[in-house]
């Protein structure tokens, strides 16, 4: 059993004890099944605040104090409403769309570790490629799509389906080489070590924000990120003016919220890999300060980041979406790992 | 690609950055202005001094009804929505100071267009349209306005309601 990393505090032998390992580890993942969905669904009630006081408005105000419950209510309706198909849909990959998009979406956090306490932070699994897993499981995303957007037997699904795939595939292409930079610098595909990453400059000893020593991956990161999760300025497949929401275009009722679920999922996981990564996950905490806070306050801030880009930018054209991915994030992601390497040689020899 | 178009000339990328921040800036700046929604059934937005809305038929300060039956507002209605039925003035049975009074003053509201041409028609000023714009109802019967939805109070009663 090498999931022992004995770096790390062990409370109570949480990650150690043989019998009790395997029950810690069920009871974590229903409770991160449960914080995650009510995380989606507060993440979705967010930006729908957010998106009024953009626009000068309240947002959902109406079900509960400030709408807090307006989700509940949202749930219970696409829950209850009649599960409609459309004629000539392919039976089996209709289902299995939604189905693939809301597993891959939840898979990623099988390995993603979540600050707790003062020097205590848990992960459910701890591999050690474990961003490559992440990276793995939510390119699944793209079958998704296309599977949904083939099967509904729709023009305009199909269409978003088509540039779904094209798409994520573009970008994932720069979402892997913009963290390239950050493997060599800490020598980890480890989240935790990432996110624990220390230096020595000087009289400071401690972890610090990578975001400092690679910008360039971080602006890299957040665009291909963007683009990944099917947000605003890059939301193509989905394109509700031209597309009619396409790819989803005939999902109503609970595939429909699977398909919801599982996008903004994505964006709390691509917020959190950020908070991991660039930001130094759970640092700083201290006895009085613990670990979640930091940890929690750093997500928030990407997911208001994100909507405030959604806010601002209209959607880019098909063909400058291309341009952008292969023509300028790739070349500025193979200079940024070129350059990198160079330098991380020259100090450490 | 698009390259046999003519195209702008390039800009300076730093300058496409600048425009995004901007663009930023100035949506981030809306976030601290003040909402400006009206809460709508708590709230109600004031409605212009002469908004037309539901009808209302109005008596003189000593109560006396107004409206004469002349059935000019009827005559005047492009949908025919008012139904008027005078009937004689008496000695001892007088509703208006004129010859004849409105036995019947009904007005379909389902056809109304809250044009205003009954009040702009009407020799006395009987009729006029109010602020008053919550109308739904539940039946179609229910939308036939009769006098006594239409008349306001007798002031002799009650204080009179004032057309804003």
């Amino acid at each position: 059993m090498n999931h022992l990393y004995l770096s790390y505090p062990n409370p109570g032998g949480i990650f150690s004890n043989p019998v009790g390992y395997w029950v810690i580890v069920a009871l974590a993942i229903v409770f991160t099944l449960f914080v995650l969905l009510t995380a989606t669904a507060y993440t979705v009630w967010y930006e729908r605040v957010l998106l009024g006081r953009f626009q000068r408005r309240p947002g959902p105000n109406r079900v509960g104090p400030l709408g807090l419950l307006q989700l509940a209510a949202d749930g219970i309706k696409l829950a209850t409403k009649e599960s409609f198909a459309p004629a000539g849909v392919d039976p089996i990959l209709y289902l299995v769309g939604p189905a693939v998009m809301v597993a891959a979406a939840f898979l990623a956090w099988a390995v993603i570790p979540v600050g707790i306490w003062w020097g205590f932070s848990y992960w459910i699994s701890n591999i050690n490629v474990g961003i490559l897993f992440v990276f793995a499981v939510s390119s699944m995303n793209a079958y998704a799509i296309l599977l949904g957007g083939w099967s509904s037997n729709n023009k305009y699904s199909l269409l978003g389906g088509m540039r779904a795939a094209a798409q994520l595939i573009s970008y994932e292409v720069a979402l892997g080489l913009s963290l390239v930079p950050i493997f060599i610098i800490t020598g980890s595909l480890r989240l935790q070590d990432i996110a624990n990453f220390s230096v020595h400059w000087g009289p400071y000893h401690g972890p610090i924000p990578l975001v400092i020593v690679a910008p360039l991956s971080f602006v890299i990161y957040m665009v291909a990120a963007t683009a990944e999760t099917n947000r605003t300025p890059f939301d193509l497949p989905e394109a509700e003016q031209e597309l009619i929401g396409g790819y989803h275009t005939e999902y109503s009722g609970l595939k429909f919220t699977l398909y919801y679920l599982g996008e903004y999922l994505n964006m709390v996981t691509v917020s959190t890999l950020a908070t991991l990564i660039f930001f130094a996950g759970w640092h700083p905490n201290a006895p009085w300060f613990p670990a979640f806070i930091p940890f929690v306050a750093k997500i928030v801030g990407f997911l208001f980041l994100y909507i405030w880009l959604r806010n601002t930018l209209p959607r880019l054209r098909y063909d400058m979406l291309m341009r952008l991915g292969w023509k300028v994030l790739l070349p500025l992601g193979m200079a940024n790992v070129v350059v990198t390497a160079a330098v991380v040689v020259a100090l450490t020899g | 690609m698009t390259d046999e178009t003519e195209r702008p000339a390039r800009r300076n990328p730093l300058q496409d950055v600048a425009a995004l921040a901007q663009g930023l800036r100035t949506t981030l700046a809306e976030v601290m202005r003040p909402v400006v929604t009206t809460q709508y059934p708590e709230e109600k937005s004031p409605r212009a001094e002469r908004y037309r809305g539901r009808h209302y038929l109005r008596r003189y300060d000593n109560g006396l009804e107004r409206c004469i039956g002349c059935e000019l507002c009827a005559a005047a209605c492009p949908v025919g929505c008012i139904l008027v039925i005078a009937a004689e003035n008496t000695e001892d049975h007088r509703v208006s100071p004129g010859e004849r009074y409105a036995k019947v003053y009904e007005i379909n509201m389902l056809r109304c267009i809250f044009c205003g041409y009954c009040e702009e028609a009407c020799p006395v000023q009987a009729i006029v349209l109010g602020p008053e714009y919550e109308l739904s109802d539940v039946s179609r019967e229910r939308f036939i306005y009769t006098k006594d939805m239409l008349l306001e109070p007798n002031p002799a009663q009650q204080e009179p309601i004032v057309v804003r």
